[in-house]
C-alpha cells in the first residue's frame, strides 16, 4: 500500500458528499488496492485474456467478498458499501468487479440465503477469504434469456441427485472450487452445489472473446454427477432462486459501472487537456468541450441513480423493476461514454495504453450479461402497460 | 507491550498543496487529507510487533476535526483505540508545540514503544521524533527499517546513506520508521465495521492541563516568514553517447547517490 489515492475531481455535484464515513473509507481503501494491484498489469491480463488466481485471496482479505453479507466471515457492510466498492473495481476493469459480483451475489448469496446450516459452515468462510471460487450455473447454450427452457436437469436416484446438463458463459467456472448450479426436477427448479472434481463435471475455458479479457468464462458440462442428498439448496424452488441472486448481482452492476464510465471520462479529460493539434490543445476546442460536458452529466446522474437505488435497497424497499431501470439506464449510459471518450483520445483511444478500449469492450459483455438490456427493457414495458411483451 | 503509534492527517501529495497567503500555514481546505505516508508503515510496524509481543496499540493524533478519518483509518487496520487532540488554538502549531502536546497525551496514556514515521509529507520537518525522546527523556531510534524487541531492550536498523546502523537502546523508547521497514496492510472491510465500535477519545488542550497561549502560530519558536511557487523545473541534461553513454549515467547517478 505504497500511497493513498484521493478521490478524482470529475464529482462535481459532490454526490460522494452523500456517502458515509465508513463508505468513503471502502472507496479509498478499494481505489488504492486497484491503484496498487489491478491498475499497472490490467492492460497485460486483458491482452494475455488471463486473470492471475492469487487475486481471489488478496480481494478477500480485504473483504471484497459476500462483504454485503452476515455473518460466517462476511463484513456485514450496507448495500451502498457494495455498489461503491463495485464502482472503484470496475474503474480498474469490469472483470474484477464480475469477480467479486459472481463471487459475493451469485455463489454465496444463494448458499448464505437458501443454504443449509452444514452448506453454509463448509463453504462462506472460506469463499468469503477468497480460499474457494464460486461460480454460478444457470445460463446454458441455447437457454439465456429464457432460462426457465433449461434442459440441465436432476432426477433422484434414492438418496442420491444425479445431475445432467451444460451450463454456457460461466464466470469463474474454470477456476471454480463450487459451482451453484441450476436444475430443473420433477418439483421445479432447484439449486445444487457441486465441487470441482465431482465425477462427471468439467469445466472447459472460453477463448477467443473481445471482452471481459481479464476474467475467466468457462462452459460447464454435466455428465451424470452423482450427487448427495446434502448437495441441493433445501430453501428455494423455483426460478425466483436464481432471478434473486440475478437482483442482488445487477444491483452490483449498476454500480459498477459508474467505475468504468467514469475512468473513460478522466481518460478522455486529461487526454483533451494535454493533445495539441492545430497548434492548440484539443480541449480547447468547442466540440471536444461538449463532448466531456455531457459525458459528465451523463455519468453523474448515472452515479444519482445508483446512490439512490443503494438507498431503497437500504431500507429494503428495493423491486426489481428499479433494479431493472437501473442496470439496463446505467450500462447504457456507460458503454455511451466509453464510446465517446474513444473519439476524443482518437487513435490512441483504441490501444491498451489507454483504458478507454477496455472498459467500452468489457461493457459489451456487461450490456448483455445478468439480464440483457433488451429484457430488462421489456420488463419496464411490463412495468408501465401491464402487459408482457416477451412471455 | 503499550504501543503509542502517532498519526498526522496531511494534504494528499498527489493533489495540489498551498500555503494560506494571510498566515502562510497550511491550506487544509484546498487539497484532500490523508494520513501521512510513512504513518501508515508506523501503524503496520505497530500492529506487527502487538501480533508478536502482545499489549495494545493506540493511536494518537493531533489535528483538526477532520483527522477523525486518518484515526478511523488507522482503527481500520486494526488498532485498538485511537487519542483525538484537537483544539482551535493549536492551528499553526510548529514541532516544537506539537512535541509539547504529544508529550503530554503519552504521559496520559502511557507507552512502552512510542512509533511514527520519520517525517511528514506536509513539514518535512523530521524533528519530532528527536523533540518527543527529548521531553520524554527516553532513547530516540530514529529512521528504522527494521525493529526488533524482547519487550525490555529494542534493537534497529538504522538507515543511512551507506547501509545501516545497528542501534540497541532500553524500553521505553521512540523509534521513527522509514519506508523500507514493511509492507502496510490495507484496512480491511471487517476492519472498518469493528472500527466503529473502537474508543476514540476526543481531547481539547485544556483537557491535557495546557492553556490556549501555550499553543498555536503564536507560541511556535518557528514562523513561516515568507514563500514562493517552486520554479518550473530546469530542462534536463541530455547526453550523446559516444561509446561512453554508460560510464555517465552511472556518473550522473553516484553524482545523485542513487548507486
Amino acid at each position: 500500500m505504497p500511497r493513498t489515492t484521493a478521490p478524482a475531481p470529475t464529482d462535481l455535484l459532490r454526490i460522494d458528499d452523500e456517502l458515509s464515513d465508513e463508505e468513503r473509507l471502502v472507496r479509498d481503501t478499494v481505489r488504492t488496492f486497484a491503484a496498487d494491484r489491478i491498475l499497472p498489469n490490467v492492460a497485460d491480463w486483458f491482452e494475455a485474456g488471463t486473470l492471475p488466481r492469487e487475486l481471489f485471496p488478496e480481494i478477500g482479505k480485504l473483504g471484497l467478498l459476500g462483504m454485503h453479507l452476515k455473518g460466517y466471515g462476511c463484513a456485514g457492510m450496507g448495500a451502498i458499501a457494495y455498489g461503491v466498492a463495485c464502482r472503484e473495481l470496475e474503474a480498474a476493469d469490469s472483470g474484477l468487479r464480475s469477480l467479486v459480483s459472481v463471487q459475493g451475489s451469485l455463489a454465496m448469496f444463494p448458499i448464505w440465503k437458501y443454504g443449509s446450516d452444514e452448506q453454509k459452515e463448509e463453504w462462506l468462510p472460506r469463499m468469503a477469504a477468497g480460499e474457494a471460487a464460486g461460480c454460478f450455473g444457470l445460463t446454458e447454450p441455447d437457454h439465456g434469456s429464457d432460462p426457465g427452457s433449461m434442459k440441465t436437469h436432476a432426477i433422484r436416484n434414492g438418496a442420491d441427485w444425479v445431475l445432467t446438463g451444460t451450463k454456457m458463459w460461466i464466470t469463474n467456472g474454470g477456476i471454480a472450487d463450487i459451482a451453484v448450479v441450476w436444475a430443473a426436477t420433477d418439483s421445479g427448479i432447484r439449486g445444487f452445489l457441486v465441487p470441482r472434481g465431482a465425477r462427471g463435471f468439467t469445466a472447459r475455458n472460453i477463448h477467443k472473446k473481445l471482452s471481459l479479457r481479464a476474467s475467466i468464462t468457462s462452459e460447464l458440462y454435466f455428465d451424470d454427477v452423482r450427487l448427495p442428498g446434502s448437495a441441493v439448496l433445501p430453501g428455494v424452488t423455483g426460478l425466483k432462486g436464481p432471478l434473486s441472486c440475478l437482483s442482488e448481482a445487477r444491483y452490483g452492476i449498476l454500480w459498477g459501472v459508474t467505475g468504468a464510465a467514469r475512468a473513460c471520462f478522466e481518460a478522455a479529460a486529461e487526454y483533451a487537456r494535454t493533445r495539441e493539434q492545430f497548434g492548440q490543445k484539443i480541449g480547447g476546442f468547442q466540440l471536444t468541450q461538449r463532448k466531456l460536458a455531457w459525458m459528465l452529466a451523463d455519468l453523474q446522474r448515472a452515479q444519482l441513480l445508483a446512490l439512490h437505488l443503494g438507498r431503497l435497497k437500504e431500507a429494503g424497499q428495493i423491486t426489481p423493476e428499479q433494479v431493472s431501470l437501473g442496470k439496463m439506464s446505467n450500462v447504457r449510459t456507460a458503454i455511451d461514454i466509453a464510446r465517446e471518450a474513444r473519439t476524443v483520445l482518437g487513435a490512441n483511444g483504441v490501444t491498451l495504453e489507454y483504458p478507454v478500449i477496455r472498459h467500452a469492450n468489457n461493457l459489451e459483455s456487461v450490456l448483455t450479461y445478468e439480464g440483457t438490456e433488451e429484457i430488462h427493457t421489456l420488463a419496464l414495458g411490463q412495468a408501465i402497460t401491464g402487459i408482457s411483451a416477451y412471455r | 507491550m503499550n504501543i503509542v503509534v502517532l498519526v498526522k492527517q496531511v494534504p494528499d501529495t498527489w493533489s495540489e498543496r498551498r500555503l494560506r497567503a494571510d498566515d502562510s500555514t497550511l491550506d487544509r481546505d484546498a487539497a484532500d487529507a490523508v494520513i501521512n505516508e510513512l504513518d501508515d508503515y508506523a501503524i503496520e510496524e505497530g500492529l506487527r510487533l502487538q501480533e508478536a509481543h502482545g499489549g495494545e496499540v493506540t493511536i494518537v493524533s493531533m489535528g483538526p476535526q477532520k483527522a477523525a478519518d486518518a484515526i478511523r483509518k488507522a482503527l481500520s487496520m486494526g488498532a485498538d483505540k485511537a487519542v483525538h487532540v484537537t483544539d482551535e488554538a493549536l492551528r499553526g502549531s510548529d514541532g516544537l508545540v506539537t512535541s509539547a502536546v504529544l508529550a503530554s497525551v503519552l504521559g496520559r496514556t502511557g507507552f512502552d514503544l512510542v512509533i511514527l514515521g520519520s517525517e511528514s509529507t506536509d513539514a518535512r520537518m523530521g524533528t519530532l521524533a528527536a523533540m518527543l525522546a527529548e521531553r520524554l527523556g527516553v532513547p530516540q531510534m530514529s529512521f528504522a527499517s527494521k525493529v526488533e524487541t524482547d519487550g525490555s531492550k529494542i534493537t534497529i536498523h538504522r538507515q543511512a546513506d551507506y547501509g545501516y546502523d545497528t542501534v540497541e537502546g532500553a524500553l521505553p523508547a521512540v523509534v521513527s520508521v522509514v519506508e523500507k521497514i514493511n509492507e502496510p496492510r490495507y484496512p480491511s472491510f471487517k476492519g472498518i465495521m469493528a472500527a466503529k465500535k473502537k474508543p476514540v477519545e476526543t481531547l481539547s488542550l485544556a483537557d491535557l492541563g495546557m492553556d490556549a497561549s501555550q499553543a498555536g502560530l503564536a507560541a511556535s519558536a518557528t514562523q513561516v516568514v515568507s514563500f514562493a511557487n517552486r520554479p518550473p523545473r530546469a530542462a534536463g541534461t541530455i547526453v550523446t553517447d559516444e561509446g561512453d553513454g554508460g560510464a555517465k549515467a552511472a556518473e550522473f547517478l553516484a553524482s545523485r547517490k542513487f548507486i
